[in-house]
């Protein structure tokens, strides 16, 4: 992480294999937010129960790295920039650990969601909505692996994107709602979903921040937020 | 972490990695410390430019992706050498798009420099995709199929029923089932001829067919459906075209459902155009070739539907097209039927002023 050799080699070690897990809890992660989409969109109940036993194992995987992480902080005592790395790996994982939690919640969702009313287009939207999230998180996972504040900085103003894609939703599930109180049931259910896919932008986007915490040592400034769904008001005519 | 990363020189590769750059699939270079040693370009393209020296993990993280790569770690380690390389599926999403790749993880032998192991990417996308096409297309036949026949089921039903005595009921449901009937004939001879098109698809066609003689014929027997539909279709001919190697009754086929579609669904506009022009060159196209448009004036067709066009069974307006007749399977004829011909097959449609199909067939 810096350019300088580091006297305790041991500890360069260890923070690897820390880095390594993370990277690779990242992994299932974005596999689980694809197949709990996939599963939504596809009514796949078998693959929805998959992303749902699968969680454990990313559960497992944070437990691991805070093992690691204390083990680290006990054994090694860091300071300065050293601490920072390690504070900020156990900030990450945290953040992997919720964003597996919504990508059961959606799947956890999914065998309701395949025995009410379809409602066109849900599906596909909140596939889209959980991609453009799921490339965020492969591309923060990118830059916390390079250290590359750029590509950081960038996941940060793409979140933007999603907090639009959320409203567009809002309002589409709101207005089938409006028209079919039979759907009402299915319509909440997406409507919980997009605001989670949501919060999940939300989790990358501070892990986003730190990276960039990691690798300057300083927070990045306020972001720019996309309009909130708080103020959205769709009124029947 | 470039402080702790030991250098590495190009001799200390194994003497396969120049070769690697060539290889047109993303292929890598995995050192016993995890990093990537080397990449070629398509890996480069498909990750980024600096891969050179992170952790392999950085862009290979998913599970199953990941196993295969701590069984190369460990075959690595402890000498082995597997008689084949640990596989494992990848989903990787950029722009929007799911794209599948297969990884190979292959241990080199430790008599190659530096001990290293292979890990190879290939794009399956294709092969999911045709996966996912012969399932829907299970799924869409039987649904096909099986609506027309429920209609069928259900007049019967009352016909004996409730209906038993009433002559003018019956007139009315004897009608809906001789439409739903040939609702059901119309498409079991489409999927006929589909799957006749198909399996002579690579039999060059031999006889020569005069195009303009086959739109003519065409437009004869579709007269009563243009009358009906209040449209005019105008041919503007070439006079002295060529004639083509061509299947004669394909070629009808090709003109009969474009014609048809048009006259379905340009009756907003009123009049149909159909022109036959000389191409010299086309994009794809090794001589010159025939061009035959077949142009409405009616409502046209989103942008995003036009890809999607000569899917099977895919519809713009599911309902309206099966109230119209449509099986969903004309398009996929079409294409079919001018690859066939080698020929290339296209659509140009604005929203609110009609669609133009063009079919362009080779000759000589």
């Amino acid at each position: 992480m810096t350019d300088r050799l580091h006297i305790d080699q041991a500890f360069d070690q260890d923070l690897e294999r820390i880095r390594e897990a993370i990277l690779s809890m990242g992994g299932r992660v974005e596999e689980a937010i694809t197949l709990a989409a996939r599963a939504l969109e596809d009514r796949d109940e078998d693959l929805a129960q998959a992303v749902i036993e699968g969680d454990r194992a990313i559960d497992a995987l944070e437990e691991d790295i805070d093992q690691q992480v204390v083990r680290l902080l006990a054994l090694r005592q860091p300071q300065a920039g050293d601490l920072r790395s390690v504070i900020s790996v156990m900030k990450i994982a945290a953040d992997l650990e919720r964003l597996g939690d919504y990508a059961k919640n959606m799947a956890k969702r999914v065998s309701v969601l395949a025995t009410s009313p379809q409602i066109e287009g849900a599906g596909s939207s909140i596939r889209r909505q959980a991609r453009q999230v799921g490339q965020m998180l492969s591309d923060m996972l990118v830059s916390f692996s390079h250290l590359d504040v750029a590509l950081a900085e960038d996941v940060i103003t793409r979140d933007v994107e999603v907090d639009h894609m959320t409203n567009a939703l809002f309002r589409e599930f709101i207005t089938h709602m409006m028209e079919d109180p039979r759907k009402i049931s299915a319509c909440l259910h997406y409507t919980f979903i997009a605001k989670n896919v949501e919060r999940m932008g939300d989790l990358v986007t501070g892990s986003a921040e730190h990276v960039i915490f990691l690798a300057t040592g300083s927070r990045p400034g306020d972001r720019v937020k996309g309009a909130s769904t708080a103020s959205l008001d769709i009124t029947p005519e | 972490m470039p402080a702790t990363m030991p250098a590495i020189l190009p001799t200390d590769l194994p003497p396969c990695a120049p070769l690697l750059e060539g290889l047109t699939d993303p292929t890598m270079l995995v050192g016993a410390d995890r990093r990537i040693l080397m990449a070629n370009a398509a890996a480069r393209e498909l990750f980024a430019a600096n891969v050179l020296g992170a952790p392999i993990l950085t862009y290979i993280r998913q599970p199953d992706a990941v196993t295969a790569l701590e069984r190369g770690f460990a075959a690595l380690a402890s000498g082995e050498h597997p008689a084949q390389p640990f596989e494992a599926k990848l989903i990787k999403t950029a722009q929007g798009q799911e794209t599948v790749l297969r990884v190979q993880v292959t241990p080199l032998s430790k008599d190659f420099g530096v001990p290293s192991m292979l890990v190879g990417l290939r794009d399956i996308s294709h092969i999911e995709d045709a996966e996912q096409q012969r399932r829907d297309f299970v799924a869409n036949v039987s649904h096909e199929l099986r609506s027309p026949l429920t209609v069928l089921a259900g007049f019967i039903e009352t016909l004996q029923g409730p209906a038993r005595n009433d002559p003018v009921a019956q007139e009315k449901f004897l009608d809906i089932m001789d439409r739903e009937a040939q609702r059901m004939n119309r498409l079991v001879s489409d999927l006929l001829s589909l799957s006749r098109v198909e399996s002579e698809e690579r039999v060059r066609p031999r006889e020569r067919v005069a195009v303009s003689d086959v739109v003519l014929t065409t437009i004869a027997a579709l007269r009563p459906q243009i009358e009906d539909a209040g449209l005019v279709v105008e041919f503007h001919d070439l006079t002295d075209a060529p004639s083509i190697a061509g299947d004669r009754d394909q070629l009808v086929q090709v003109f009969h459902n474009l014609i048809e579609n048009a006259v379905k669904y340009g009756q907003s506009g009123n009049r149909i155009d159909v022109a036959i022009e000389r191409i010299d060159a086309a994009p794809g196209m090794n001589g010159p070739a025939l061009r035959v448009d077949v142009q409405d004036y009616g409502e046209g067709i989103d942008a995003i539907h036009l890809p999607r066009l000569t899917e099977r069974f895919y519809r713009i307006d599911g309902h309206r097209s099966r109230t119209m007749g449509g099986t969903g399977l004309g398009l996929a004829i079409v294409k079919h039927i001018i690859n066939r011909h080698r020929g290339r097959f296209s659509v140009r449609s604005t929203r609110g002023e009609g669609s133009t199909f063009s079919v362009l067939l080779p000759f000589g």
